[in-house]
């Protein structure tokens, strides 16, 4: 299930992990997957492989590892800035996300 | 494999000395001594504070008797509340020798360290002929952590160490895992793996008293630098350390400083009891090494993405790189690069065999990474449990009688 860049972690999720850094504007193929990347991506970083709505949980591994709080679109990168946690808040050096 | 035998019948994979300060005024003494006798023997362990405090002490009674340790010199200033008397005889009861130095009672610094240079020398050269016995893979006791991870580490290193936990328990040595404040999100998925349903809703609820403890405190168990690695969430990190258990039975929860009461896997549940009374569970990744050591860990798999270089006093630390690119970046720290995951190379089970092979050799007596460079850090701070075992709450309720 690797693309060279990206995998899918398992067949329920709505990101890929990234395993080598991409840029913006490549296209990712993956089986019934195809998309086009919104921004760079380093790895490690996860980027949306369906639209995600504002409020629909983020899945990993199967499982949900936060909501969207905005509408995500496929393609984009999936992070702080438009997901957060069920459980507690994350925080950076500069600022904790998700209260 | 060769182990070190002690009297209370474990075996140690090393042989070494600790210096001991028993409060921050005596660490300069006991830092000076380790110092200038410069062997990878004598080792530097401590507690800093002044006040007594049940855990630390019995932390303290526990890594004194560890068996990777042969012998002890505890440096003491002689006012502080930390109870010597009591610690020393653990130690003599356990068979080990054991010098105490009070600085206020040996005539000051100078004195006290080329006192405890001579003491500690001593025992050095004493412990040298310890009786070998055969190393059994049931002997093994290894403990896990991840520090420094990001959005590779659940997906190589983190899983590679659970296939390699799944060997070892097939061969019955006994695995710790812990940070159940890095178990929220998974509590469920976790408890379907409890050797019985008690233990299934004891691990729930230990993960549920993580959560309440962290939320107080205004953070989870999640770094600037696990968000810049791609980890967006406290359950996304989760789940990654999750993996590092591998996919075996859970046969019990463990309190830091608890000896696992039988072969297995043991999940360490670090997080006090009661209202947050001495801040964070554990301050940082060492803490938890140590806590793992205290329960007779013989050795810490050390996963990380972001690329931590720690080690430890009294047990080595494997490290484990899920990271390529870090990987490349460190890899005069690192064992195992299990980067190669992340590029195709190599699978999760090919590097859980590698990590494998890499406990036998370090029980053999190879050095890891973080031991040839010299790490041997080491915290210990205060906590409080109103338990003294966490197999307590596994016993059946009621009279005796119906048992």
């Amino acid at each position: 299930m690797t693309d060279i860049k990206f995998v899918l972690l398992n067949e329920a999720d709505n990101i890929l992990v990234c395993c080598q850094a991409a840029n913006y504007g490549e296209w990712v193929k993956l089986p019934n997957i195809e998309l086009r990347l919104g921004s760079n991506i380093d790895i490690g970083h996860k980027v949306a492989c369906n639209n995600i709505a504002k409020g629909q949980n983020v899945i990993r591994y199967g499982v949900s590892i936060g909501s969207a709080t905005v509408d995500i679109i496929k393609g984009s990168h999936v992070h702080l800035h438009n997901m957060k946690s069920d459980y507690i808040p994350s925080h950076t050096r500069q600022s904790t996300v998700g209260e | 494999m060769k182990g070190f035998l002690r009297p209370d019948g474990r075996k140690g994979i090393r042989n070494t000395v600790v210096v001991v300060y028993l409060v921050e005024c005596a660490h300069h003494v006991a830092k000076t001594i380790v110092s200038k006798i410069d062997h990878d023997d004598v080792q530097l362990i401590g507690f800093p504070g002044c006040y007594p405090n049940d855990y630390s002490l019995q932390m303290m009674e526990k890594l004194c008797t560890h068996p990777n340790v042969g012998g002890v010199v505890l440096v003491s200033l002689g006012c502080e509340g930390f109870n010597r008397e009591k610690l020393n005889q653990t130690i003599v009861d356990s068979g080990r020798p054991v010098e105490t130095l009070v600085i206020q009672k040996c005539g000051g610094t100078k004195t006290t360290i080329n006192l405890g240079i001579e003491k500690a020398s001593t025992i050095l050269a004493n412990i040298a002929d310890v009786e070998r016995a055969e190393l059994l893979m049931s002997d093994l006791v290894i403990g896990t952590i991840c520090g420094g991870s990001d959005g590779t580490s659940g997906i190589s290193a983190n899983p590679a160490v659970g296939v390699c936990f799944d060997l070892l328990l097939k061969e019955d040595a006994t695995c710790i895992f812990e940070e159940t404040g890095e178990l929220i999100g998974c509590e469920h998925i976790m408890a379907d793996r409890a050797e019985s349903p008690e233990l299934g809703k004891a691990l729930v609820a230990c993960v549920e008293k993580a959560e309440k403890y962290y939320t107080k405190m205004g953070y989870g168990s999640f770094a600037p630098g696990n968000a810049e690695g791609g980890l967006t969430t406290q359950e996304e990190k989760s789940m990654g350390a999750y993996a590092k258990s591998g996919s075996s039975d859970i046969n019990g929860i463990i309190l830091p400083g608890e000896i696992p009461p039988k072969k297995g896997l043991f999940l360490m549940d670090v997080v006090p009891d009661g209202e947050p009374m001495f801040g964070f569970p554990n301050i940082s990744d060492n803490a938890e090494i140590v806590e793992m050591i205290a329960s007779g860990a013989l050795m810490i798999l050390f996963t990380t993405g972001r690329g931590s270089v720690v080690g430890s006093a009294i047990s080595p630390v494997i490290k484990i790189c899920a990271n390529p690119e870090t990987y490349k970046n460190l890899s005069e720290d690192m064992d195992v690069n299990a980067g190669s995951i992340i590029e195709g190379k190599t699978t999760v089970n090919e590097v859980g065999q590698s990590i494998f092979d890499c406990v036998i050799d370090i029980a053999n007596g190879g050095k890891s990474k973080s031991e040839e460079l010299g790490h041997k850090e080491f915290i210990l701070t205060y906590k409080r449990f109103d338990q003294t075992s966490s197999s307590k709450i596994l016993e059946p309720i009621g009279p005796s009688c119906l048992r």
